[in-house]
């Protein structure tokens, strides 16, 4: 894609995001080691790109829903890192008040409908928002994020064949980052692509580099506005990597470390940066501003989420039902 | 008022007529519901009046149907979902169970799941282990559900359009043993409050706690004890969630005694849990030990001669209620 045919606002924009994603996950993992935030987490480190460049097409009454691994998507959509952080924290401030922890990230003001922490479990109630816009003859989409796993469950296929058959206005992005927990890709999906899948469930499938954020821009755009003209799901697969373990812990070497290497070396920021001043659009004082702004809010938002109000029980109890 | 007689199925569907009628986000979807109108006719004539968009046939696929229901609701919309055998609610529990009466608690209350799903248990139908199941405690041991387990033409009908309109989500328990039920529903319009039992006939020498189609064998059997001097009452909770602690709780402090017939698993089953409430708020009032008659703790079996023996009947039921009454004088 070229990058002079972009506003200068818009990549100002997802540089500022892929930046405040990857601050707030290194934070992330700074403060769970020290038992400030309790529960489990799962970093999005080296994705940054998909996230990113996904949400850059969407407008902001668009809708997405995530996944475990998810604060990225809900950084790039739009949330407030202060309420995430309060979320992580347990406090009443948080984005979900202190109920939900990291893999339930909701906002719908910005367009974060709903996560799910059960791999594939967002999938067909993404279709389910699709058929709400259909019904209502709405322009807007949905983006249902999920990892390479996801797509061996029985729901995704499900929902898949569903959204076809409906010709609903949603865009799958399954984030490849070639590990479910330890099990390579080559090991579990039977499928030579996982893109592949796609051919099953008649809709246009695309492979992207998801280290690189104006491509999965491009692609993300292609599929919005088939989507939004009313001609039905796309499937997107990103290739990329986390960076860090699963989750929080260390669980064993099942990955080589040049391969570790390797795609750290392709990092996404570094890659959009290096490009954004090789072509002269941005000017290295203007993304340094960026970085300390980010560093700052990251900090705002540990700041408000320590000075929030635990979360207790008494308080959980009333959002059970509506009475 | 005027009322005449009508089926459990037509209840059910001028309930969802009216609610689809009075309110354009309400929509059905469900295997086969819409161009043959249902396996059990419920949704009969609806595809025709409403057209394939608000009457949708789905392919099979249970975790898709309710998902789609959740999606649908929390962007707005009203959902009913039909999911044909109680058992195949099951192939959908991910969503259901993880999923459905979650998502409103996990997100702080940001999100609303007002949708419905429709099942029925299908007794005496035969059906062998995997089309008879009846598991409404597993329901109520998953916090979140509403459950609605109606027993009569006009409970069914007014139960139903509560639900719909009802924020939360709901679970509306039926069976294909009642669809053919005649009873008295009126034609003016009216709503039953969730969380309301009825006491489907008063007495006063003992309790009988009955919900679903448990109700009209309790009904018969109250029928013939009265012609023996026994004056029994039948408690029909309606609702398992919200449970109707009160109902059931004045019945037990006029009657003393307890028995209850279920349609469902005996172990940690309906039963147990109003069991549990009984000992536990009305002790002092209790005149006999509580008697439970359920489902065998056995899957379903297919034989007639069996099945009908592996569920609780009426003539248990009379035997129980007179050695009850007899032993507590």
């Amino acid at each position: 894609m070229d990058v002079k045919s972009l506003s200068k606002e818009l990549l100002l924009d997802m540089y500022y995001k892929m930046v405040l994603i990857r601050r707030f996950e290194e934070k992330l993992v700074e403060l769970y080691r020290i038992g400030k935030i309790p529960g489990i987490a799962h970093g999005y480190i080296g994705e940054e790109a998909v996230a990113v460049g996904v949400c850059s097409a969407l407008r902001r009454d668009d809708y997405i829903l995530s996944t475990h691994r998810g604060h990225g998507h809900s950084l790039a959509k739009g949330v407030d890192p202060k309420y995430l952080m309060a979320e992580l924290m347990a406090r009443k401030t948080g984005v979900c008040k202190g109920i939900g922890g990291s893999m339930h990230s909701t906002e719908p003001e910005v367009g974060v409908i709903f996560s799910s922490a059960i791999v594939a479990g967002s999938i067909p109630i993404a279709v389910g928002v699709a058929l709400a816009f259909k019904m209502r003859r709405e322009d807007r989409v949905v983006v249902s994020f999920f990892g390479d796993g996801a797509t061996n469950r029985g729901t995704f296929h499900e929902a898949l064949n569903l959204a076809s058959i409906w010709k609903l206005p949603v865009i799958f992005v399954c984030e490849n980052n070639f590990y479910a927990i330890s099990s390579h890709v080559s090991r579990f999906v039977s499928a030579k692509e996982i893109v592949d899948r796609a051919i099953a469930y008649n809709m246009p499938g695309k492979v992207v580099d998801g280290n690189d954020v104006l491509a999965v821009y491009e692609v993300a755009l292609e599929a919005v506005e088939r989507a939004r003209k009313g001609g039905g799901p796309t499937f997107i697969e990103a290739r990329t990597y986390r960076w860090l373990d699963h989750g929080m812990y260390y669980l064993g070497k099942y990955r080589p470390d040049e391969e570790v290497l390797a795609w750290k070396q392709r990092c996404p920021i570094k890659l959009f940066k290096e490009r954004l001043l090789r072509e002269g659009v941005v000017t290295e004082q203007e993304l340094e501003r960026i970085d300390a702004r980010v560093l700052q809010e990251i900090e705002e938002a540990i700041k408000f989420a320590e000075e929030s109000e635990e979360t207790d029980l008494e308080f959980t109890k009333q959002f059970v039902y509506v009475r | 008022m005027s009322v005449r007689e009508i089926t459990f199925a037509e209840a059910l569907r001028e309930a969802l007529r009216e609610e689809m009628l009075r309110d354009e986000r309400v929509f059905l979807l469900g295997e086969d519901i819409g161009l043959i109108g249902g396996v059990f006719k419920v949704t009969q004539g609806l595809y025709e009046e409403f057209g394939p968009e608000r009457v949708r046939d789905t392919p099979i696929s249970e975790e898709a149907i309710i998902g789609a229901a959740i999606g649908a609701a929390i962007a707005g919309m009203r959902p009913v979902a039909e999911i044909m055998y109680m058992d195949f609610l099951m192939c959908g529990a991910d969503e259901l169970i993880n999923h459905l009466p979650k998502i409103r608690f996990m997100t702080g209350g940001k999100l609303k799941v007002p949708a419905v799903i429709r099942t029925q248990c299908a007794f005496y139908r035969y059906a062998a282990a995997q089309h008879s199941q009846c598991f409404p405690a597993f329901l109520m041991n998953t916090p979140g559900l509403y459950i609605e387990v109606p027993s009569t033409p006009y409970d069914a009908k007014g139960l139903l359009k509560s639900a719909i309109r009802d924020e939360n989500p709901d679970i509306f328990i039926e069976s294909a043993a009642l669809y053919r039920v005649r009873g008295p529903v009126p034609t003016e319009e009216y709503l039953i409050p969730l969380g309301v039992a009825d006491v489907k006939k008063e007495g006063k020498d003992v309790t009988v706690f009955a919900f679903s189609i448990m109700v009209h064998v309790a009904l018969s059997a109250a029928k013939k004890l009265e012609v023996e001097g026994i004056s029994v009452e039948v408690i029909d909770p309606r609702t398992l969630n919200p449970f109707d602690k009160k109902t059931l709780i004045e019945s037990i402090k006029k009657t003393g005694r307890l028995v209850i017939i279920e349609p469902d698993h005996k172990t940690a089953g309906v039963g147990a849990e109003v069991t549990a409430i009984v000992v536990e708020e009305a002790y002092d009032y209790l005149k006999a030990p509580v008697v439970r008659l359920a489902a065998e703790d056995i899957p379903a079996p297919f034989s007639p001669k069996a099945y009908n023996a592996f569920l609780p009947n009426e003539e248990r039921l009379i035997n129980t209620i007179k050695s009850l009454v007899k032993r507590s004088k």
